[in-house]
């Protein structure tokens, strides 16, 4: 995308620039409405009941009937509340977890902006995401959304240092930032993939299960969910939003959902490859590729998703004092030995490749 | 002239927000004010290439260390009018250390302008073809390590000073003990008592 302006003039190349950006954030959007669907509906499954089934064939237009629902209603500001903030933090949290999208490569070749630190780009902006709950918190100038928001931004900030020592792992074994080059290293099908090489194994799949559980927390999904523990604090720091705001909120909180489970498909589950071998060995026409490795991608996401929809369901959910702990005693020490390990084996890896042929050498001129 | 207009925007922003942080009346804004001034440098690290420093001044100022700030102005009740009577004077010394600042950066620019930056760290102007981690790690592990260890044993040992010096170990506080709690089993738990009617337990 950045030969656009180059191939095709400032203006025809800003716009086809422009366009690419809107086609990502329509598909996201419309992904969103029928996931949130989706989870609602697994959560129903589990519970024994049918879940949204009114608004169109099987509830299918449940999201759409809810945004309009939010939109039309008042928007309502509290008479104590900082204004500006108030409304800058549910922008802030829709603007962070669309922009974190950028780097996202969603089929071979196709992604808007291929960075080399790609991985530390997102890193960066899930960091950020915590500033629209604070700011959103205080400004609701109330007790419940402060407490709700101080909750939310230790937890956010405690998993984020496991989730970055996770990312870590991954990084030494692909020696790369690039999330592109971090899929390609998983092309040779699912004993490929980081959370199931071999002999890595060990360390990576462990690595796996703390990355989703962090994912869990940092998104401040149940069992996590403590931010807005409605038994504690009636919604947490969204309590004094009402109509649009609050959808921007949700929609935020959603997105980065779902870039959560995009990030556990490509740093452990293969990207856009499938289960068999690498995608540009499938007896498929070159135009073709991408969209099937978009595909692939795309089921993978839906399959952490369900595995977050099913972790709602049945999870009961976490004391703050016992989530702290999970954080910083268990995450915490484990992802370090973790980091320790890979770092080890990478370097007794590079270390012999780069001895294997000295040796060659010497045996054939000796 | 993109990269020239998203310059001059971005230093635009970073001079206001920075105007921000010293003169907005409300200390939480402040405080957001530095965010945005932070995010802005960032971008202008961006614009000269060094896109792997702009993404950490991100990770570890705006998300751990502002994040942080933002919880203890938020936290702490302070009377800031009463802060702020004395702020004007402080002006003379902010200037003075304006004015050195200016004049550093007028030196830079002034060699800059006569070629004669161009002898940077000859490891570093080497590695200009690699990306950007890869040129940082380079120098910084193998030319500067004992600098970049002693750096890090100098936070090392701010954590710990931290941690002493907030640490109370309170008496009478009823801790968790999760292995105690999983290692319970049912016989030392629960005893079936055969009791007869009128009697109790005694």
């Amino acid at each position: 995308m950045a030969g656009f302006v180059a191939e095709f003039g400032v203006l025809w190349g800003t716009l086809l620039a422009v366009a690419q950006v809107l086609a990502v954030m329509v598909m996201l959007l419309l992904t969103l409405a029928f996931i949130l669907l989706f989870d609602r509906k697994v959560w129903a499954a589990v519970q024994m009941r049918k879940g949204p089934n009114v608004v169109g064939p099987f509830g299918l237009l449940q999201s759409f009937a809810d945004f309009f629902k939010f939109v039309f209603k008042e928007i309502v500001i509290p008479a104590g509340a900082n204004k500006t903030v108030f409304i800058l933090a549910p922008l802030m949290t829709l603007v962070l977890a669309f922009a974190a999208w950028a780097v996202v490569p969603i089929a071979p070749g196709w992604v808007i902006s291929d960075l080399n630190v790609g991985i530390l780009y997102l890193f960066a902006i899930s960091s950020l995401g915590v500033y629209g709950i604070i700011m959103g918190g205080w400004a609701s100038n109330s007790k419940y959304p402060f407490l709700g928001s101080l909750r939310s931004a230790a937890q956010m900030v405690s998993y984020e240092v496991s989730i970055g020592f996770v990312i870590i792992t991954v990084l030494l074994l692909v020696g790369s930032m690039n999330l592109t080059a971090i899929v390609s290293n998983q092309a040779d099908g699912v004993w490929a993939w980081h959370a199931f090489a071999w002999p890595t194994v060990f360390v990576m799949f462990p690595m796996f299960v703390i990355f989703f559980i962090s994912a869990l927390a940092e998104t401040n999904r149940p069992p996590f969910d403590l931010p807005e523990a409605e038994s504690e604090l009636v919604a947490g720091y969204q309590v004094e939003y009402s109509s649009t705001p609050y959808l921007l909120f949700m929609i935020g909180e959603y997105l980065n959902i779902v870039l959560m489970c995009a990030m556990i498909a490509i740093l452990f589950l293969g990207g856009w490859h499938p289960p068999w071998g690498p995608i540009e060995s499938a007896p498929l026409p070159g135009w073709a590729v991408p969209i099937a490795g978009f595909l692939v991608l795309y089921a993978k996401i839906w399959f952490v998703f369900f595995l977050f929809a099913m972790v709602k369901a049945i999870v009961p959910r976490y004391r703050y004092d016992q989530l702290m702990r999970l954080g910083w005693k268990v995450f915490l020490p484990t992802a370090l030995a973790a980091v320790i390990a890979v770092g080890a084996y990478r370097v007794h890896e590079v270390a012999a490749a780069r001895a294997a042929p000295a040796a060659i050498m010497e045996m054939t001129g000796g | 002239m993109l990269a020239g207009m998203a310059f001059y925007t971005l230093a635009a922003v970073a001079v206001v927000a920075a105007l921000g942080v010293v003169s907005s009346r409300n200390p939480v804004h402040s405080v957001l004010f530095l965010i945005l001034t932070f995010f802005t440098a960032a971008g202008l690290f961006v614009l000269i290439g060094a896109e792997f420093l702009a993404m950490l001044l991100v990770v570890v100022y705006v998300g751990a260390v502002a994040v942080l700030f933002l919880f203890v102005v938020m936290m702490l009740d302070v009377d800031f009018v009463e802060l702020r009577q004395g702020f004007l004077n402080y002006l003379p010394l902010g200037a003075l250390i304006a004015l050195v600042l200016l004049g550093q950066i007028g030196l830079v620019a002034s060699a800059v302008l006569q070629n004669q930056a161009v002898q940077l760290n000859p490891d570093a102007t080497a590695q200009l073809a690699a990306t950007n981690a890869e040129a940082v790690g380079s120098v910084l592990y193998t030319r500067y390590v004992l600098v970049f260890q002693l750096s890090g044993l100098v936070l090392f040992v701010a954590m710990i000073g931290a941690i002493v010096l907030t640490l109370r170990s309170r008496v009478g506080v009823k801790k968790q003990s999760v292995s105690r709690q999983v290692g319970r089993r049912r016989q030392d738990a629960v005893g079936l008592k055969d009791v007869r009617p009128g009697q109790g337990l005694g």
